[in-house]
């Protein structure tokens, strides 16, 4: 079971408490972007095994969207974070770099 | 207008723990800056509570105020009082971007008492009821409809969830605190 701390409440939700959003971060492409961008922007996601960055919304709780950083393989939580934000905070980039130096970044 | 009445009428069922409909219940919503002073002020005013911190809930002496996300709070009031309270706490937030609404007849309300009222909410929600305490509010979900509980004191669950199920969370309250049914026995 996947134990999100939800950074509004304050309390732990398991993810049926949760909503998941999918990836984090995207960057948005709209009209006048090129074919190739809003393909990717509309359908290119990322699956990767390991460090993960998500949405999530605290869905029978608050209701706010948050941000999750997590692991896909081992499921390791490295932490959760406001909405607003275009990216990863440094506190939760330091703790993925500390478990895993080797990691090539969040982009 | 007609009179009005609670979802289930007070009805209520003799377990290990003592499920009840609570009855009228005047609940408003409230969506604001909760950290201006004018929201403090309008919810002083009308329930007599405190502003309540994040996932806390604070009794006053016409009523309580829930902390239900960062930009939202329920007021617990007197259900003749409700229809007032709204009027009164909206013109005091005249100048501010809030919200006041009155939601109590969307609403019904349970009372769980019972010494083992933590357990009997403990088999429906996914929330950690143990570090419950009163003064303590958690909005969650019981089986599969949203809801939200305190305690009133440390035998007393209040449990808030929408009108239109309160016979599914009846049902699901009556089953979970059926004898026999006991964990911690």
């Amino acid at each position: 079971m996947l134990i999100l701390e939800c950074p509004y409440c304050g309390v732990m939700a398991d993810e049926t408490d949760l909503h998941g959003g999918g990836e984090a971060h995207l960057k948005r492409f709209g009209p006048g972007s090129s074919d190739d961008d809003f393909e990717t922007y509309l359908f290119h996601r990322k699956n990767p095994k390991g460090v993960h960055f998500e949405r999530w919304r605290h869905v029978s709780g608050c209701g706010k969207w948050f941000h999750a950083a997590r692991n896909t393989m081992t499921l390791e939580v490295y932490g959760t974070y406001s909405a607003q934000t275009t990216e990863p905070p440094k506190a939760i980039v330091n703790a993925v770099k500390k478990k895993h130096p080797e990691w090539e970044g969040w982009t | 207008m007609s009179n009005a009445v609670s979802a289930l009428q007070g009805a209520s069922f003799d377990g290990y723990c003592k499920v009840e409909e609570a009855g009228l219940t005047g609940m408003i919503t409230l969506r604001g800056e909760l950290a201006s002073a004018g929201v403090a002020k309008a919810v002083k005013a009308v329930t007599g509570a405190a502003m309540p911190g994040q996932g806390q809930i604070t009794e006053g002496a016409k009523g309580r105020a829930g902390w239900m996300s960062p930009d939202e709070l329920l007021l617990i009031v007197d259900h003749a009082d409700a229809p007032a309270v709204v009027q009164a706490a909206s013109t005091s937030l005249a100048g501010e971007h809030a919200l006041v609404v009155n939601v109590s007849d969307a609403r019904a309300v349970f009372r769980v008492k019972g010494a083992a009222c933590r357990e009997v909410i403990a088999k429906l929600a996914p929330a950690d009821t143990s570090v419950m305490q009163p003064g303590m509010l958690r909005r969650t979900r019981i089986a599969q409809i949203p809801a939200a509980f305190y305690l009133e004191d440390d035998e007393t669950a209040v449990l808030v969830c929408f009108r239109s199920v309160a016979q599914y969370a009846f049902d699901l309250l009556k089953d979970a605190a059926k004898p026999g049914g006991e964990v911690f026995g």
